[in-house]
């Protein structure tokens, strides 16, 4: 549906965008993932259209769309700070995207009023944009950005602002919103978790280019750059120079298809104990930390001064500075 | 209690008093005095000046008129200031910050050197009609602005612009864009924006802007008498004609104490303006862009070449009638100021004059500085009283200098108080007037300073006076500078009290250059250029000084 065709940008000397392309498929939830700083609000706002001066092309449906005006494009954006009109009532706000398309009032009110009990705001139509709190202006923004039935809607870290406890709840809602309406939709956040969430895909973007493009479970298990790994909250990175890990584990030579000059070693794939498995290999090492998490504890383990592995363990009877065994899947060790 | 505390306590009492009674003595007293002149001219309540101000079309017609070019002004400056500062706030380009600040220099320049700096390029002997006459070989100036409405709402437009461009420059910055970029994702238009989200958007600070530059309309006085002379009296000028050309002393009273209600409803409905207005902030960051389309730069050229014409252009208008004489470099303005050249009309030479306003200038700063943060020590002790204190030092600026100079010289003209015939009248006056903007840029820094720090002064073995010393002056000292830069220029430019309480050898450079204005003859017209662009290099001087200090946010401007 929507191609996004080796676009650039720059502030100044400042490179934002570098020869980035994407696709968006139809009824498409894709995430872009990334830190703050490397482009994804850029990009969205060259999408939008109120960002002008880009090198690239957006195909729209196979038609240009380069060339069309903001306001003609039928995208909805959904700000981070919500953009809400401060001198508009809640119902005045969602209803200002039909009014554009010239829907009349009367009819407007009527879809406004289903879309406020969609978002869980029923009745509050006449309230002061003001007198709401966070979570509250967050729905009516999203309801504000729906309302026209955009072609593509793109959300801009829309839970940023927002609790964690909300965001959580509010992630899932969003999802179902989204695919209820079948809208096509480009959502931005810095939260792997909350992209996990709510993604068909995930865009994961370095500062200024597009690093991986996967479901969320494909990302998740084979994150392909030491960028992707470390961005996942993969800690388990080594490269050639400062690990032998990289060629060996433990006593264990890795087989040559998994040799690599950076090696990601999956926290799903390590585990405590020797059970002496197949397709696994062992180690001995010191427990270094162990953090109780609830559920589980975050543990860490070194093998040597320059190798420390990160996982997670359901039960951990050892304490801290007692030697441990350590087993490692090797479908977990991924070569990047 | 010890009695050593007690004295502190007294000595605190007695400094505080200082600028109570200073408040007292130089501005209730006069105005209880024009209270009573117009009231009670012969001793027994006598209502007839206000009736025949009621019932007079003439009287009623001056009211009219002050109103009527107060409102042209204001939408002639709301009109082209707000795309200006719109573009201002929405775009990066470079001189923009240097630009906006520059903007500014009118607003501390005085009427007086306003006035000649638009008679310089569109009056009868100005720039433009000289050029004109060139070009087509005319005997007659073309353009025929001198002593017209025009001319005054073009100068009063020059004056506030920006004072309504800063405000609604800082107030859309401080709202940001994303509720226009949001409307036009939702399909709006650039006409639907402008009426949907940047106009409702921007209706504060618009009123708030209006309301200000309304009152400095409405009390406008050197431009209005300069420009457009008795045909044109507003208000402050009919006082002024009332009381010392024609000496009708009750009337003018009366019509002073129009002034002074018509001032306090209009400060009323500005400062209710202004609270929605620091509602409404909050703090958001700026979000300007840099210019891309051909529209964006366009729009950016129009507005600098906007500015520069109508900023610019009338003070380098004045500069060069200063120094050439048909097309000739001739500098007889600068130097015949050591001369006298009527010495019937004119006690001083215009350089006495200079000399005069440096000496009034400067203690009246002094005066102003020293009874200013006194009082903004006194506000900012949040005692009950305190919240009566502050609109009380603010009421000298809700009353117009006309008003203050014909209070003084029919309050402070016998015993115990003969202040008539010293040139003490002067620096008082202008110290009165200079109080207000001294507290603006005290209070503030005053206010900023965290009470933890005081305290942890006082919990480091810092005595009460040590505490005051080395912490609250210290952190005060800039927005002291600014306000006492403020007095400073205000005091060299002050022209409406002067004209009443200037007497004979005490004269004033604006004074000085309004009665040479009076004279007929190119040589004291010549003078009155050199003098106003003296005058105006001082005030540039104190405004960069201002400008550079302002930075860190000094000042309630």
């Amino acid at each position: 549906m929507l191609h996004i065709k080796n676009v650039s940008h720059t502030y100044g000397k400042l490179v934002s965008l570098r020869d980035v392309s994407l696709r968006v498929g139809r009824r498409d939830i894709v995430c872009l993932l990334g830190p703050s700083g490397c482009g994804k609000t850029t990009l969205l706002r060259i999408i939008a259209g109120l960002e002008t001066n880009y090198q690239g092309q957006l195909m729209l449906d196979g038609a240009d769309i380069g060339s069309t005006p903001v306001h003609r494009r039928q995208f909805g954006l959904m700000f981070q700070d919500f953009a809400l009109f401060p001198h508009m009532s809640v119902a005045d706000n969602i209803a200002y995207g039909l009014l554009r398309r010239g829907i009349r009032r009367a009819l407007a009110g009527a879809q406004v009023e289903s879309l406020l009990e969609r978002v869980g705001l029923a009745g509050m139509g006449d309230r002061d944009i003001a007198s709401l709190s966070g979570g509250q202006k967050q729905r009516v923004a999203l309801a504000r950005s729906l309302a026209p039935n955009p072609r593509l809607l793109m959300l801009d870290e829309p839970l940023g602002s927002l609790d964690a406890q909300l965001r959580d709840q509010l992630a899932l809602e969003l999802r179902s919103l989204i695919k209820e309406q079948g809208l096509s939709a480009i959502y931005v956040t810095h939260d792997h978790r909350e992209a996990y969430a709510v993604a068909d895909r995930i865009a994961v973007m370095d500062v200024g280019s597009v690093e991986q493009v996967d479901t969320p479970r494909d990302l998740y298990l084979r994150p392909r750059s030491a960028f992707v790994a470390r961005f996942l909250g993969m800690r388990n990175v080594f490269s050639l120079n400062h690990s032998r890990f990289t060629q060996e584990i433990g006593c264990m030579a890795l087989p040559d298809e998994k040799r690599s000059d950076t090696l990601l070693i999956h926290p799903a794939g390590i585990r405590l104990g020797s059970s002496r498995e197949g397709r696994m290999l062992y180690c001995d090492a010191q427990l270094q930390s162990k953090v109780f998490r609830g559920d589980y504890y975050d543990v860490s383990a070194s093998i040597d001064e320059a190798t420390t592995l990160f996982f997670a363990a359901p039960q951990v009877a050892a304490q801290i500075g007692d030697a441990v065994s350590l087993e490692v899947s090797l479908d977990a060790v991924i070569p990047l | 209690m010890t009695s050593r505390r007690v004295c502190l306590r007294f000595a605190k009492g007695l400094v505080f008093l200082l600028p109570l009674a200073f408040l007292g003595v130089f501005f209730i007293f006069p105005i209880l005095a024009l209270f009573d002149i117009s009231l009670r001219p012969d001793g027994a309540l006598d209502l007839s000046a206000f009736a025949r101000l009621l019932t007079s079309d003439y009287y009623l017609g001056t009211l009219l008129f002050t109103v009527y070019q107060a409102l042209i002004s204001t939408i002639a400056t709301l009109l082209l200031a707000l795309p200006c500062a719109y573009v201002f706030a929405r775009y990066r380009f470079p001189g923009r910050s240097l630009l906006l600040s520059l903007a500014t220099l009118p607003f501390v320049l005085p009427t007086v050197v306003v006035a000649l700096a638009f008679s310089a390029v569109l009056g009868e002997r100005g720039l433009v009609n000289d050029m004109l006459r060139l070009l087509f070989s005319l005997d007659d100036a073309p353009i025929q602005l001198e002593r017209s409405l025009a001319i005054i709402i073009i100068a009063h437009v020059f004056y506030n612009f920006s004072v309504a461009l800063r405000i609604m420059t800082s107030y859309w910055s401080s709202m940001g864009f994303h509720a226009e970029e949001a409307a036009r994702c939702l399909g709006a238009n650039e006409l639907a924006v402008w009426r949907d989200i940047r106009l409702p958007v921007i209706r504060p600070a618009l009123l708030s802007a209006g309301a200000l530059v309304f009152i400095f309309c409405f009390t406008s006085f050197g431009v209005v008498l300069i420009l457009g002379g008795i045909r044109f009296a507003t208000l402050e000028v009919q006082i002024y004609y009332q009381a010392v050309s024609i000496f009708n002393l009750p009337l003018a009273a009366a019509l002073s104490l129009v002034q002074i209600a018509s001032m306090l409803l209009m400060l009323l409905v500005y400062t209710a303006t202004q609270r929605r207005l620091q509602l409404a902030h909050e703090g958001r960051s700026a979000h300007s862009a840099r210019p891309h389309t051909r529209r964006e730069r366009a729009a950016i050229a129009t507005t600098v070449a906007l500015m520069a014409l109508l900023l610019f252009s009338p003070l380098a208008a004045l500069v060069w009638r200063s120094l050439f004489i048909a097309g000739q470099f001739d500098i007889a303005g600068f130097t015949g100021l050591a001369e006298k050249t009527r010495a019937s009309l004119l006690f001083t030479t215009p350089l006495e004059a200079v000399i005069n306003s440096l000496r009034f200038a400067l203690i009246a700063t002094l005066a102003a500085v020293v009874l200013g943060t006194v009082a903004s020590f006194m506000i900012e002790e949040r005692g009950a009283w305190s919240r009566l204190v502050d609109p009380l030092f603010m009421l000298p600026l809700a009353t117009s200098a006309v008003t203050l100079g014909f209070g003084f010289i029919v309050a402070l003209d016998e015993p115990p108080l003969d202040l008539r015939s010293s040139w003490l009248i002067i620096p008082i006056s202008h110290a009165l007037v200079a109080l207000p903007f001294v507290i603006r840029s005290v209070l503030p820094s005053l206010r900023a300073i965290p009470p933890s720090l005081g305290e942890a002064a006082r919990v480091l073995g810092a005595r009460e006076f040590t505490k005051l010393q080395t912490i609250d002056l210290p952190l005060v000292s800039r927005g002291l500078v600014v306000g006492a830069t403020f007095a400073f220029t205000a005091s060299m430019g002050e022209f409406g009290a002067s004209l009443f309480v200037a007497q004979r050898e005490s004269v004033t450079i604006p004074v000085v250059i309004y009665r040479l204005l009076g004279h007929p003859g190119l040589a004291s017209y010549r003078q009155a250029l050199a003098m106003s662009v003296i005058l105006m290099l001082v005030c540039a001087g104190g405004f960069l000084l201002i400008e550079r200090l302002r930075g860190v946010g000094v000042g309630e401007f």
